[in-house]
């Protein structure tokens, strides 16, 4: 049993740290089947995240908090596709405008609002979403082998962790048996058929990317009113990066997207169990191994030795209308 | 793709319409300094005081300048060739192992002026492979290299930070960065060149890498404009299809384009590295690469334009110092806000004031805006 512990940690920790990813990467999943690069995954998490903690903070509800990431996280969602949709401009210069407003805005505003050189305050309970304990589980604990996986793993998460794993199935249906589905990865492949159609390509879009906002706003609630207690400046840390790197290794696929996510979180979590603890065979491991590693996976994928990854083929390109 | 949009007179074209995305910005920047409770009439006066007031402001200002003309290149060489670069950090960061490996061997031996072109070579041959592999990527497997270069970075930031805490570091040292350079690798200030218009300079790092940043918008407007291979390039980031129909290979001209690029981030490096810090500290780029995307924008991606923008976000970088000590409520965070306001208005929005500036010549003279071609298409 000395080693079946240890496991249980680092698998309850990676779920943990996988589902900011998740939802990130379900987020840029709905932008990207519709045919809209979104790199500003990151930001849009930022300030969901400062928005969910400041709006938590100042009204004492972690509901009215989530909320208010949500609806910062749309707005900066549709800003994106003023730019991309409407004015046609590049979906990635647009991403990376966005992702730079977002981590200069918070940290700004987080300063002159709570004076704690950007941080918010900590969140007090009631502030933030507590774990849900499910029944038995802490009867069961004793029980060998189910008992931990029941009690550590299956239970004692926030509702947010809840969602983001029922969002995949959701997903999946949304995309692949609903009308609204099946026009947004048409749109996605090809506009001028979905135009043709007499569907407006530009509202589709829009309606997608407000998917993403959303999303992203419960993936910055995560962070700051979930994993944190309050708003640290940068606290999303390249974890839209790494959600747009976890997007392409799951071939724009919900269920793949959180086997990778999965995977990423739980090369975070191992990193975190194993610094300074050397490995049987390969020896000590060091910590910028194991954090480059989903990147390093990523490009190998890109590169076409995993599978290959095809993207929406309408992907990036501003859709012009016939005239 | 067709673009629907009218050609306008050139002036226009490359002087009002960013200079309307541009004040569009600063807009926008200036009711988030009124959101903070401070007056941006007097912030903007600060900001251009601390910039140009003192002969050491200049100095600042033009050493901030020097890293972004540098960025700004790089960003704008793979953009001509329809390729976005925005792997300029992580071709900087790592172009500083390539320095350091120069600097540590030879700092006691050689003298500045052998030591700098070793630099130099150095910086841009890592900076450059640095980005082959995204580039060789995206010619051969088709991977997109926004994505690849942004892997890239990271992959950069973690070689860095290992080395740095590591085998870069001295024995007995806590701090992640390499030893300080000995004299053979400190390059000499041009702060002289502004005392001779007699202002006063107490201690600023401006360094000769401005004068090789010069040089090189010189070189990068001579090859983008005056050779073939610049010729070549343009031509596949206008239409790929073009270029491919033409002869040109698709393989080469991405590689090489994207090498140049590659090379003039790294020489970024060498600005903050040899000319200030005089050692390799982790995070030292920090996100100069970024704000070369922001420059590139603004400068239209001409040399010319590239440099008076990165004088532009000196100015920010210097003066934005100053503002932080005179208005505590606003850190030098805010100019990362402006930084994304300028992406944003001058890059991807860059086409929405368009419409309505056409409108106005077409009422002034309908022949100055092509109207015969465009006319009841609601452009």
């Amino acid at each position: 049993m000395d080693i079946f512990n240890p496991i249980i940690q680092v698998l309850d920790s990676t779920i943990r740290l996988s589902v900011p990813l998740l939802l990130a990467c379900l987020a840029g999943l709905y932008s990207e089947r519709a045919g809209i690069f979104d790199i500003g995954l990151e930001g849009k998490m930022l300030v969901g995240a400062f928005a969910g903690a400041a709006a938590a903070s100042v009204f004492h509800s972690a509901l009215i908090g989530l909320g208010m990431a949500i609806l910062i996280s749309v707005a900066f969602a549709l800003v994106h596709g003023f730019a991309s949709i409407t004015h046609r401009g590049n979906q990635i210069v647009s991403g990376v405008a966005i992702n730079f407003v977002a981590a200069g805005s918070t940290i700004i505003l987080g300063q002159a609002w709570f004076q704690q050189g950007g941080r918010t305050p900590a969140l007090q309970p009631g502030e933030r979403f507590e774990a849900i304990i499910w029944p038995g589980a802490d009867a069961a604990r004793d029980v060998p082998v189910i008992g931990p996986i029941y009690a550590e793993l299956i239970s004692g998460h926030s509702i947010l962790v809840y969602f983001a794993f029922a969002m995949v199935p959701f997903t999946w249906w949304v995309l692949f048996r609903t009308r609204f589905g099946l026009r947004l990865r048409a749109v996605g492949e090809n506009p001028a058929a979905v135009d043709t159609a007499g569907i407006s390509v530009a509202w589709l879009r829009y309606r997608a990317l407000i998917c993403t906002g959303i999303l992203t706003g419960v993936a910055g609630a995560y962070l700051s009113m979930v994993q944190n207690g309050g708003f640290v400046k940068d606290m999303t840390a390249g974890k839209g990066y790494i959600a747009l790197a976890a997007l392409i290794f799951a071939k724009w696929k919900p269920v793949n997207a959180m086997f990778a996510c999965l995977l990423f979180g739980f090369l975070d979590a191992a990193s975190i169990r194993l610094q300074g603890t050397p490995l049987p065979i390969v020896g000590k491991v060091s910590v910028q191994f194991m954090q480059a590693l989903p990147y390093v996976l990523t490009v190998i994928l890109l590169a076409g030795f995993i599978g290959k990854a095809i993207p929406p083929r309408a992907g990036g390109v501003p859709y012009v209308k016939e005239r | 793709m067709s673009t629907p949009y009218a050609k306008l007179p050139a002036w226009a074209d490359y002087g009002l319409i960013p200079l309307i995305n541009l004040s569009v910005a600063f807009i926008v920047a200036g009711f988030v300094v009124m959101l903070v409770g401070e007056n941006p009439f007097r912030a903007a006066v600060i900001l251009v005081e601390g910039a140009f007031g003192k002969g050491t402001g200049i100095a600042f200002t033009l050493f901030y300048a020097t890293t972004f003309i540098f960025t700004g290149l790089s960003v704008a060489v793979a953009a001509h060739c329809g390729l976005f670069n925005i792997g300029t950090e992580g071709q900087a960061y790592i172009a500083g192992l390539g320095i350091a490996i120069v600097c540590l061997s030879f700092d006691s031996t050689l003298p500045w002026w052998l030591t700098f072109p070793l630099a130099i070579v150095a910086s841009a041959l890592v900076g450059a492979l640095w980005a082959l592999i995204p580039a060789y990527l995206q010619a051969r497997r088709g991977s997109h290299i926004v994505i690849t270069t942004i892997m890239f970075n990271f992959i950069a930031a973690s070689i860095m930070v290992y080395l740095l805490v590591g085998p870069l570091k001295p024995a007995g040292s806590q701090a992640p960065q390499t030893r300080n350079f000995l004299a053979g690798a400190e390059l000499p200030k041009l702060n002289w060149i502004i005392e001779l218009f007699g202002a006063k300079i107490r201690s600023a790092p401006l360094n000769v890498c401005f004068l090789l940043a010069l040089v090189m918008a010189f070189l990068v407007w001579l090859l983008i404009w005056r050779t073939r291979l610049g010729y070549e390039m343009r031509t596949y980031g206008h239409s790929p299809k073009a270029a491919r129909y033409a002869g040109i290979s698709e393989t080469r001209i991405i590689i090489t384009a994207m090498m140049i690029s590659g090379a003039l981030a790294g020489m970024m490096a060498l600005n903050p590295v040899m000319g200030d810090q005089h050692n390799v500290a982790i995070d030292f780029v920090s996100g100069a690469g970024f704000v070369g995307i922001a420059v590139a924008l603004m400068g239209r991606l001409h040399p010319v334009g590239i440099v008076l923008a990165a004088i532009l976000f000196g100015m920010l970088y210097q003066g934005g110092a100053e503002l932080a000590f005179e208005m505590p409520a606003i850190s030098r965070d805010m100019i990362v806000i402006i930084q994304g306001l300028v992406i944003l208005f001058a890059g991807a929005l860059e086409h929405m004031f368009r419409p309505y500036i056409q409108a106005l010549f077409a009422s002034f003279s309908p022949k100055s805006v092509g109207m015969q071609a465009v006319t009841g298409k609601g452009a």
